[in-house]
């Protein structure tokens, strides 16, 4: 008997009786929904958050002082010197001095609480910013402490409306600064995405913030794979002008990633575990409804052996059987987990595409299951005495 | 008569252990059928005929006694081997047809050539070839609940003939029909006995067991007759009870 027939054979039996079929492959569908869902959605988390990271750098080091009750800092120039003195492994360097301010448009009454981050000139290079209008700061704004900033579409657009935001003026604590660029969109311009930013020369944010010490530096790496040689340099330096690794911290965007990678990974492991307890309930309703259909169908064994059909015969018949009732409810547990985790993503704005890993890993798995319950009420069918299941009514 | 039985009974007995009592289906039976015979076995219920047909079929093994068929002890067989030779060598027609309801004319039909494991282009032209000579090729994809029941019982016919068997076994096969009906299945058996199947028929109507070339009576599980049918089932009758009587 041919396994093409056999599979019609099931699909046949599956459609006869349609209502039931489907309260059967139920627990199939949601298990392998729950699978498809969950991997999709921490995908889709762990892939906005990536992104996040990705966004700040991946080749980016963050330098921070660890402030242990003395007054031991790095001053910009030594930090640029080791940075010079390695150009095999550092590109470019910034001082980060972040302060909250009020900030206002000059004429308008409306303030508001922002943070005020204060760089150089390479800092829109290490953060792949594009200033759409006008120029990001350069090195002479920040050498001569000029009062100028530039920034993003939100402030853009709630202080002066779109495109005439140039050459205007911003109050940063009651110090004016004239806007000299304003960055591309990056989000969508709303409050607290990432176009609500405003950046000025270290130097003058520096003297805003009434601390001349700068607490935290961002350097970047000419290559990703040289960040531990990158570390010992830095390591190795700044131990030397500090007296002690204990005044710093050095923080590898790559390496929070890989471990918030592995978090993430060991969360979605421990969802799936969840979502595979309803397959296994699901294999068990296959089961159950599997030897109903065996003994109401103990007429139809028992003709088929009259004919010749062997044990083999049999339980391959009921097998593919369940299989096929697994099978298909896997494809449409993946439709349902694919269309909830769709819409899922469009609730929550993330970008959650229906993981390929998870529709394999449910399909094959929904089928073994099918198989693995099918088998005992087929075994069943199968040693079914020809007499009494042809006497069967 | 020829060289060797198609079916041999050497004292077959069967055995039924209800309750306490002991039930004789079979007590004691032989006899024989040879190639192009056309047989009835006849018995009211209860006689031990079912018994009789079900150990002919391979469905039911004997308590005591050897059963031959085509020289092979059944008995000794496995399950796959007893569905292996119902496969080559028997073909069934039941009283309630016994086709599939959710298979169609066809398909039934090929059941028992897809379980010989012939090509699937050779089992549809066999089962084509079957339906054909009972005459209802027009029907063959129809389901059998479109089906008369003399259409359906000629789609079992066509279904055991299918695989050439060597015997042809047929239980009650106009018990569901109307009496005109019945007379056609009736004259569609004399007709493949005459081209030379083997023919076992059981059933529990002396006009019908009389259009048979040979018949066994069996009565408590004893065969109290077995030879050529008296003209007049009345008679028969009157005489078989004087037999009875003797054994």
């Amino acid at each position: 008997m041919k396994f093409t027939k056999t599979v019609q054979l099931a699909f046949g039996s599956i459609l006869s009786n349609k209502l039931r079929s489907l309260l059967t492959m139920l627990g199939i569908i949601i298990g392998v929904g729950a699978v498809i869902i969950l991997v999709s959605i921490m995908d889709g988390i762990t892939g906005q958050v990536t992104d996040a990271f990705e966004s700040f750098g991946m080749n980016n080091i963050t330098v921070s002082m660890v402030s242990r009750g003395s007054t031991r800092y790095i001053e910009p120039d030594d930090m640029y010197e080791i940075i010079d003195k390695n150009p095999d492994l550092f590109t470019y360097c910034t001082p980060n001095v972040s302060l909250r301010a009020t900030v206002k448009a000059k004429n308008s009454s409306d303030s508001e609480n922002a943070s005020v981050t204060g760089t150089n000139e390479a800092y829109d290079k290490i953060n792949q910013l594009t200033t759409e209008q006008g120029r990001f700061l350069q090195f002479i704004d920040v050498e001569k402490q000029l009062k100028v900033c530039v920034i993003g579409t939100y402030y853009e657009q709630e202080f002066f409306g779109k495109g005439k935001a140039l050459g205007n003026t911003v109050k940063i604590n009651g110090v004016p600064f004239t806007v000299i660029g304003v960055l591309e969109e990056k989000a969508d311009s709303s409050e607290n995405s990432s176009d609500q930013c405003i950046y000025i020369p270290y130097t003058v944010a520096s003297k805003l913030s009434n601390n001349r010490f700068i607490s935290s530096y961002t350097v970047t790496l000419t290559d990703a794979n040289k960040l531990e040689k990158a570390k010992a340099a830095l390591e190795k330096n700044l131990t030397k002008i500090l007296g002690s690794s204990d005044f710093y911290s050095i923080i590898a965007t790559q390496e929070i990633l890989e471990e918030l990678n592995k978090i993430m990974g060991t969360m979605k492991a421990a969802l799936v575990c969840i979502a595979g307890i309803s397959l296994l309930v699901g294999g068990i309703g296959i089961m159950n409804i599997m030897l109903v259909t065996v003994t109401e169908r103990t007429k139809e064994i028992g003709i088929r052996k009259s004919l010749g059909a062997k044990k083999k015969h049999i339980l391959s018949q009921f097998v593919v059987e369940a299989a096929t009732i697994s099978g298909v409810g896997g494809i449409l547990g993946i439709l349902f987990g694919a269309i909830v985790s769709f819409v899922a993503g469009k609730l929550m704005n993330v970008t959650i595409l229906p993981s390929l890993f998870a529709i394999v890993l449910a399909f094959s798995v929904s089928v073994a299951i099918g198989i693995m319950f099918g088998f005992l009420p087929a075994k069943n069918a199968a040693n079914l005495n020809p007499i009494d299941a042809l006497r069967f009514e | 008569m020829n060289q060797k039985p198609l079916v041999e009974f050497q004292n077959i007995y069967k055995i039924y252990q209800m309750g306490d009592s002991q039930v004789r289906a079979l007590d004691g039976v032989s006899f024989s059928v040879y190639e192009g015979e056309f047989v009835a076995i006849i018995g009211q219920s209860g006689s031990g005929k079912s018994t009789c047909m079900n150990i002919i079929g391979c469905l039911d093994i004997p308590t005591e006694g050897t059963y031959l068929l085509n020289g092979a002890d059944v008995s000794k067989l496995t399950d796959d081997e007893q569905s292996e030779i119902r496969n080559q060598t028997l073909g069934f027609i039941f009283q309630q047809y016994n086709l599939l309801p959710r298979l169609n004319i066809l398909e039934n039909v090929k059941l028992p050539l897809m379980y010989k494991g012939l090509k699937e282009s050779e089992q549809t032209e066999r089962a084509m070839e079957a339906l054909n000579r009972v005459g209802i090729a027009d029907k063959c994809h129809h389901k059998p609940s479109q089906l008369s029941g003399g259409q359906q019982q000629r789609a079992s016919i066509a279904r055991a003939l299918a695989g050439s068997p060597s015997v042809i076994l047929a239980d009650e096969p106009t018990g569901a029909l109307d009496s005109k009906t019945s007379a056609e299945v009736i004259a569609f058996l004399i007709q493949l006995n005459a081209l030379g199947n083997t023919i076992i028929l059981i059933t529990h109507d002396n006009s019908i067991a009389a259009q048979a070339k040979r018949v066994i009576r069996i009565h408590d599980g004893k065969i109290i007759y077995d030879g050529i049918p008296a003209g007049d089932s009345i008679i028969r009758s009157t005489v078989l009870l004087q037999k009875e009587g003797t054994v």
